[in-house]
Order: C-alpha cells, then structure tokens, then sequence
C-alpha cells in the first residue's frame, strides 16, 4: 500500500517543501518586488478581459435561467436574490478562478518548466540568486492580491448584465432587482466570496510553479506541466469550492 | 584551490561518480574529458551546489560547499561563473540584461557603473554594441559568448565551463578556445573546462582529466597525456588525430 502511495507523498512532500521555501523567502524582498509588480499586472490587468467577457455572459445566463424557474411560480424581484447571490458566493470566484487556472496557471508553468529544461533556473542558482524568491514569490503575491480584485470585477460586471438582461427580458425594473439582491444579502457574503477567491488565487499559481519548477524531460515535460498545472488547480478549485462552503459558509449561519 | 574529495554520487542506484578526488590549483585551467554520460557535467554541478554528493567534500578555499547552508552558499557562489553548455541565457531578456542581473542584484552600484560593466564585459567578448538584442536574435557562438561576459560579470575566482566548443563551428570554436586563454591570462581566474573536444582540451588546458567510470583514471600536463597508453586516452587521441 505504502509503496503505491509513495510517489504522491512524495509530491505532496516536494509540494510542501516548495510553499516552506516561498514562505522562507518573503524576507528577499529585494528580490521579488520588481517580478511582483511585472506580474501582478500579467495576472490582473492582462486577465481583466476575458473575466469581464466571462463574468458578463454568467451574469446573463444566471438571470435568464433564474427568470424560467420563477416564471408563474414566485415574485420576478427575487431574481436579483438568486443572481445577486449565487455571483457572489459560487460563481464569480470559481469561474473566475477556472478561467486564471488556464490563461495565468498554464502559463507560469510553462515559463518556469522552459527554464528548467533549458538550465535557466540553474543559470540564477550559481548568479547566487534565490530562484523561489524570484520565479515563484511574485506568482503567489500577484496571485492573491489580483484574484480577489478581478473575482469582484466578475461580480459587479455579472450582477449588472442580470440585471439589465432581466429588465430586457421580464416586466422587472431596476428599482425590483434591487430590492431582490438588498432582500437576502449579507455582508459576509462578500467576504466569503472574496476569502474564496483568495485561497484559489494563492493555490493557481502554487499548483503552475510546482510543476513547472520541477519539470523533466525538455519540450515534452514542459508540455506535460502546463496540462498537469491546469487539471491539477481545476480540480483543486473544485474542492476547495466544497470544503469552504462546507465549513467557511457556516460561519455565516 | 578547489579540493574534491572521495565524493560519491548517484542516480536511482546508478553510481555516476565513486570515490572521486581531485584537486585544481589557484590560477590554472583544468580540462576535465570523458565519454559522454560519464559524469563530467554532473562534476561540475556539484562543484557549484547545484546538486549534492552521496558523500565526499568539496572545499573551496578551505570551505566545504556540500555542507554550507543556503547563505553561506550563495555567499561561495558569487565567487563563481558557470558557462552553461546551453548558453542557458534569459530568453525574456535583453543580452544586457542578462549580463547585469546578478550586478543589480549583488553590487549596489549606480546605474552608469553598472551599463559601464556590462559593456567592458561585451566589448571582452567582442560583441560589442549587441546589448539590446535578446538570445533568440543571436547565434549559437555568440549565445555563448554572451553566456561567458555574464559569468565573468561578477569578478569572479572561478569559472566553469561545461562543453564550451560542443555544437559550434570550428571556427567559432576556436574563438571560445581563445576567450578561454584570455580570461586566464587577463583576469587570471581558475578554470574548470568541461569537454570531449580533444583539440579544446589540449589548447586550453594547464592539466587535463580523464573521468571513466566515475573516477579520475589519469591527470596530468597535455604532454603527458598525450604520451599516455590508457585505453580511453588513445581512443580520444585516435579520433583527435584523425580530425587533425
């Protein structure tokens, strides 16, 4: 048993061992600062786009499907309820983050994989750098700070394309979807919404400098890694969603 | 002085190198020739830290480099150039760039310094006014030369090099050889060449190694192994002769 579950402790070990040096890492602060900013704007500028596109067809299908249910069956205000509130807890952070596990998590293990098949990361271990400090530092910043910011970026964006697709769609004015997303709303759900997208914005990029840090085998490897970097945080993402849900939520009860 | 010392070092029960010693003397260029998967390149690694032995030590100036921690490591590094067989320059960056990262990162110069530096460096490999290009822009000998101005960027005791003429043109090859005699000659560092390039070997070396079967066979002066009966030898001179 314990030899077949060898290889994955021993990632999960390698795993570890690469987050310890990261967190060791965080006093190089000459090190990462500039690659910090550089990709911050990679991860939350270059990314703004396609989230906003994402976060506005979500908000659209949201208020389209939530209008066929309630249609005949309950008050129309509620579907400022059920969008507002389901963009905020469910489906703001985790397309946002499904869509940062493809476009930044493939590239960052790309990126680090090619420099380790080409000697690159060797090349700033004998220049006496820190090469975590340098490579894998900036991705968890940006990573953490920029994932929350583009999560509400998908949220407002989201919540007024419902809207205006409700208004469009039904008998609704805005002042009635307004009301349905004042009726359940919580504060904490914000919170819980951003916290979420947080810990996805911090496991992405872990899950791509990982593999790509510690790539083998040259085209081929680095091919292999940005494939494993974006199955490994979908899934990641996946129950992540769950266990917070699960034990994050009821702290809201 | 570089001192190795019965080092051992393997991959998944694969003994590379067994009980491996030797030593390079302060000043003199080392030529290191072996077959290729014997372990020459992985010696130099391990000279530098990037990998560990089994056992064994290596010192460095009387310092052991396998035992050292992580800032004594890098402090030990930056008396160190590595000429990559790759070139493995940032490929992101521009040649300047490259040349000046570990500058930035090491001497808290000001920036007119720093541009000065890397333009000596440029201008010690010849390729003077190329400080904009990035690496995909340049060729093969001058990736290598670019990869030779950024380890002596640092002022640096010791340089490493890990198959400097593989994959280059004769002539081009011959211009590396060269480079190589003139950083000992000006800058008067120590030089470890890694290499199966006999004609490379012979023109650069001040000792030349045999690595086989992951111990030195023979080292000595390049008269004396070119005198030398060792099978291996003889199979490096027949194919060095042929190409004479």
């Amino acid at each position: 048993m314990f030899a077949i579950m060898e290889p994955l402790f021993t990632e999960i070990g390698k795993y570890g061992k690469l987050l310890w040096w990261s967190g060791i890492s965080l006093r190089d602060f000459s090190t990462y600062y500039d690659n910090t900013i550089r990709r911050m704007k990679f991860i939350g500028i270059q990314s703004l786009p396609i989230v906003l596109l994402t976060g506005a067809f979500m908000g659209m299908v949201e208020s389209v499907q939530v209008l066929y249910s309630l249609q005949n069956r309950a008050p129309l205000y509620l579907v400022g309820s059920v969008v507002t509130e389901s963009i905020i807890l469910e489906l703001g952070p985790v397309l946002t983050a499904l869509i940062l596990a493809g476009r930044v998590g493939a590239s960052i293990a790309a990126e680090l994989g090619t420099m380790r098949v080409t000697e690159q990361i060797d090349a700033l271990e004998v220049m006496a750098f820190n090469p975590v400090a340098y490579l894998v530092v900036p991705v968890l910043i940006a990573g953490v700070i920029m994932t929350p910011v583009l999560t509400i970026f998908a949220d407002v964006i989201g919540i007024l394309s419902g809207c205006i697709i409700s208004i469009l769609t039904v008998d609704l004015s805005t002042a009635e979807f307004l009301k349905g997303a004042r009726r359940f709303f919580v504060p904490w759900d914000l919170t819980y919404g951003i916290i979420k997208s947080a810990v996805f914005g911090f496991f992405i990029p872990a899950n791509a400098a990982y593999v790509g840090f510690f790539t083998k085998g040259g085209a081929e490897g680095v091919g292999k890694a940005t494939t494993r970097s974006v199955v490994i945080s979908s899934v990641m993402i996946l129950i992540l969603d769950y266990l917070m849900a699960q034990f994050l939520l009821k702290a809201g009860w | 002085m570089i001192q190795i010392e019965n080092i051992c070092k393997s991959f998944n029960t694969h003994f590379v190198l067994n009980q491996l010693s030797l030593m390079v003397n302060q000043g003199e260029t080392l030529v290191i020739i072996g077959k290729s998967g014997s372990g020459k390149s992985v010696l130099l690694k391990l000279i530098i830290g990037l990998l560990k032995p089994e056992t064994g030590s290596i010192l460095i100036e009387g310092k052991n480099i396998v035992k050292a921690g992580f800032r004594d490591l890098q402090d030990m590094r930056r008396n160190f150039g590595f000429v990559f067989q790759s070139s493995a320059l940032f490929d992101s960056m521009t040649v300047s760039e490259n040349i000046n990262l570990a500058l930035r990162k090491h001497f808290k110069w000001p920036e007119q310094k720093i541009c000065e530096r890397t333009t000596e460096c440029l201008n010690f490999v010849n390729l003077e006014g190329l400080q904009e290009k990035l690496p995909s822009e340049l060729s093969g000998g001058m990736r290598k030369r670019v990869g030779v101005a950024r380890a002596i960027a640092g002022y640096p005791q010791y340089i490493l090099f890990d198959e400097p003429t593989t994959g280059l043109d004769p002539e081009t090859a011959e211009n590396i050889n060269q480079l190589i005699l003139k950083l000992k000659r000006e800058l008067e560092v120590t030089s470890v060449v890694v290499t199966h390039d006999m004609h490379s070997a012979f023109t650069v070396g001040d000792r030349i190694a045999l690595l086989h079967k992951g111990k030195i066979d023979i080292e000595g002066e390049p008269a004396v192994i070119k005198k030398s009966y060792h099978p291996e030898i003889k199979k490096f001179l027949s194919g060095y002769t042929l190409l004479k």
